[in-house]
């Protein structure tokens, strides 16, 4: 009896060390860290894997030989972008959406990215104005009266 | 209309308000006039909750864009069904719908029960009726789906309504994106149920297993649209994202996919409760984190709180729902020590290898994969506490640990069943495995001598084979002695034995469609893809596949205009058709999707996006993938959701036992009346 509680225990202990051995070199393969455009031009992260957060400047992109550029813009500042990923971009990457970038940010302050996900701003606020009838004059859309 | 829907929220809050209270004291002072007036209130809670979807559908239908709601989700060229979901579309809308799913649900768990389980039943509405107060309240005072446009100009603030609204996400212009969030729904309301029974039964210290046998139904209901939902929407990131994968570890995704690793573990271990008496305790653990994460999967997914492709927009709703996380889980934990003394086990473990064993030890594996996933998905805001750093995980992290659980998980899922209650003998081992350990070898050795060398797909192959041998030789040898002792043909017997115990055999047929749903997540091992710039008359190959662009063309809806190019497909040589993958723009949002064209066979997808334009050549940018065995994911998901409803029908046997329960009770009255 005591030997087949002694086996199951082994057994147990290797599904556990199989599992906690996966998990953690899948944890340091994937760990990535999250800085908003603020924190990275204030210096305030490692210049490792780093996914940064913040919204692509209105007409900052530009479409050169293949190679895509833009600015990640918060409040007033930003970094200069170079795309470098395979992935074909978002069609929700336009001027003016959220965006998260992943990849490296360079001694030259450049930001290389590999990937590019990005996601439509609040839809009201994204129409460039003069499109929408009245969107200049709508003043609040929260709350009944 | 939006006054209606307004006075709707407020009735429907009012009476979640009393429900509570006529709940609690009619239970406590036992006064059955209370609890009669309390289940009204389930019920006028149901009807006002009516009321408000009316209003608000009503608007979307009608295009009503002084509407806030109808303005930024719905737009005049959107066709009905997409205008139906609507509802469900944005933030409000969505709660609003959960909101009532919550009161039918309650309506329903009150109407089927009010004879049955009389005293559970007050707390049982009491428990609702609290969640619905949670519910409407948030909907009514925080994300109110009623708001009106208003502009301010010369003469001051003016009701204002655009000539058409922004309408609705164009990703969400997918069939299957109907029913995918009102299943999803059904699944996260439906653990308010067994919930609410729990808590009853700890309440009035009815701790047998009448609370289980009762919620059993009530389990399996949410259980099963909750994975359906889980998988329509992958079919749904299939189909519509175009990234070639239907699962990629999303927050959103994750948060869907714990509660139902929870839930999976419950409708396993109350089983032993039922046969065993044991486990009792964590019965009611396992409830409790069920429903736990059900609303924390709502909180996740609405407060904005980890960023997801799919997570709305940051918003404000995220404290009220950690204080409502808070109260459940403070309400519920107390309760469950209160009561730990009538939580006794009835029995031991009595061998390491038994069917109790096998079932603690899939709930040991799901709840290590609900750890795991859990950790991973709210990583981003443990480090930010601690470290003051957000560090994100990704796909990477998820895959690895999950693929070794989910083999553990899926070996279980054979053997398991095999076990004999209490203690399993060497020969009874022997006689039961050696068979599909045979078959397994075989098939694993055919695997491997064609070329598979990736050990997990190669594993889980395996196992698969391992799996439906045992359960298809349960169902062999059940007809077999139908035959023997009944004369019965082999069909009839097996259809006779499965109506005799649809519970077992139902149960079985929901392990041989994970056994498929293994089989498609496997083949996601031997994905290929390519990607190239074409344009008429320009080829691009994939494995055996050459794709040959014969036309690009371009077209126009009221809803959206499109560009679309035709690849005529063939595979050594032989033509089988054209895919015609296309890019939508779509007028309303002014924002364009691409729509992916798919192939597909029982072996493996061809799978076509026109991802989009290369403004250096003008030439179309066509991403091709192949992937193996990704039809048995969805048939796997089928034959579950079909093995679950079997589970459901009562059995011969039930139907028996209910039927001479009231003969006695007619016997009965009848002698009273004498």
């Amino acid at each position: 009896m005591k030997s087949k509680k002694l086996k199951f225990g082994i057994g147990i202990g290797i599904i556990l060390a199989v599992v906690a051995w996966e998990a953690i070199s899948g944890f340091q393969q994937s760990k990535t860290y999250y800085v908003t455009v603020n924190e990275l031009t204030g210096g305030r992260t490692a210049r490792e894997r780093v996914r940064v957060g913040g919204v692509v400047a209105p007409g900052s992109i530009e479409r050169r030989g293949g190679k895509v550029t833009f600015r990640l813009a918060q409040d007033a500042n930003s970094v200069p972008v170079v795309y470098v990923g395979t992935d074909t971009l978002p069609d929700t990457f336009v001027g003016g959406a959220q965006a998260i970038v992943e990849g490296e940010y360079t001694a030259q302050g450049e930001f290389r990215a590999e990937k590019i996900q990005a996601k439509c701003a609040s839809k009201y606020q994204a129409k460039p104005p003069g499109q929408a009838q009245a969107t200049q004059d709508v003043s609040a859309l929260d709350g009944p009266r | 209309m939006n006054e209606v829907g307004t006075i709707g929220l407020i009735a429907a809050l009012a009476f979640a308000a009393y429900g509570v209270i006529a709940g609690a004291l009619g239970g406590k002072l036992r006064s059955p006039r209370m609890v009669k007036s309390a289940e009204r209130a389930a019920a006028a809670f149901f009807v006002s909750i009516t009321l408000a979807i009316v209003a608000l559908e009503t608007q979307i239908l009608t295009d009503n864009f002084h509407n806030a709601y109808v303005a930024a989700h719905s737009n005049r060229d959107l066709p009905l069904y997409y205008k139906i979901a609507v509802l469900w579309a944005g933030q409000e809308g969505s709660l609003l719908f959960w909101t009532w799913l919550l009161s039918i649900y309650g309506g329903l768990a009150v109407l089927l029960n009010r004879r049955k389980n009389r005293q559970l039943m007050p707390y049982v509405v009491a428990i609702l009726m609290g969640t619905g107060v949670f519910f409407s309240s948030i909907t009514f005072f925080v994300a109110n789906p009623f708001g009106e446009l208003s502009m301010v100009s010369a003469a001051g603030l003016q009701a204002f309504q655009p000539a058409d609204g922004n309408g609705l996400n164009p990703l969400l212009q997918y069939h299957s994106m109907v029913i995918h969030p009102p299943m999803l729904y059904l699944g996260y309301v439906g653990f308010a149920v067994p919930f609410a029974f729990a808590m009853a039964a700890l309440i009035t210290r009815q701790l047998g297993d009448n609370w289980i046998r009762t919620t059993r139904r009530w389990t399996m209901v949410p259980w099963m649209f909750l994975g359906t939902g889980i998988l329509l929407g992958g079919r749904w990131a299939y189909s519509v994202l175009g990234w070639g994968g239907y699962w990629g570890w999303d927050p959103v995704e994750n948060a869907s996919l714990l509660p139902w690793l929870a839930g999976t573990a419950f409708l396993h271990s109350v089983m032993i409760q039922e046969k065993r008496g044991m486990l009792k305790v964590w019965n009611i653990v396992l409830v409790i984190t069920t429903f736990f994460l059900c609303i924390f999967g709502t909180f996740l997914t609405r407060s904005g709180i980890v960023s997801s492709v799919h997570a709305f927009a940051q918003s404000n709703i995220g404290p009220f729902f950690a204080v409502f996380l808070g109260i459940v889980l403070f309400f519920a934990v107390s309760l469950l020590f209160l009561r730990l003394e009538f939580l006794k086990s009835e029995n031991k473990l009595d061998s390491m290898v038994s069917r109790e064993s096998g079932f603690l030890f899939n709930n040991w594996i799901l709840l290590a994969a609900v750890f795991a996933v859990l950790w991973g998905t709210i990583f981003p805001i443990i480090s930010k506490a601690i470290e003051g750093q957000t560090v994100t995980v990704g796909a990477p992290f998820f895959n690895r640990v999950a693929v070794p659980i989910g083999l553990l998980l899926l070996l279980l899922t054979g053997a398991g069943p095999l076990l004999a209650w209490r203690k399993t003998s060497f020969q009874s081992l022997k006689r039961n495995f050696t068979l599909p350990l045979a078959v397994a070898v075989v098939v694993g050795a055919a695997l491997f001598a064609g070329g598979i060398r990736h050990f997990y797909a190669w594993m889980s192959l395996f196992l698969c084979a391992f799996v439906a041998v045992c359960i298809l030789q349960e169902f062999y040898k059940g007809a077999r002695t139908r035959q023997k002792t009944g004369g019965e043909n082999f069909l009839q017997a097996i259809y006779n034995l499965t109506m005799r115990n649809t519970r077992r055999y139902g149960g079985y047929v929901v392990h041989l469609g994970i056994v498929l749903l293994f089989v498609g997540f496997a083949g996601q091992a031997f994905q290929a893809k390519t990607k190239g710039l074409m344009q008429e008359g320009d080829e691009l190959r994939l494995k055996d596949y050459v794709l040959r662009c014969s036309n690009i063309v371009s077209g126009d809806t009221p809803n959206y205009s499109y560009q679309k190019i035709q690849l005529e497909v063939s595979k050594d040589g032989r033509a089988l058709g054209t895919l015609d993958p296309d890019r939508r723009f779509y007028k309303a949002s002014q924002q364009p999707t691409s729509h992916v064209a798919i192939r597909s066979s029982l072996t493996e997808d061809l799978y076509t996006v026109l991802a989009g334009q290369d403004p250096d050549s003008g030439k179309a940018i066509v991403e091709v993938f192949v992937n193996p065995l990704v039809a048995w994911v969805w048939i796997g998901g089928f034959v579950t959701f079909l093995g679950t409803l079997l589970a459901m029908v009562p059995s011969r046997v039930e139907r028996q036992m209910a039927e001479m329960r009231q003969a006695q009770e007619v016997a009965v009255r009848a002698s009273n009346a004498l």
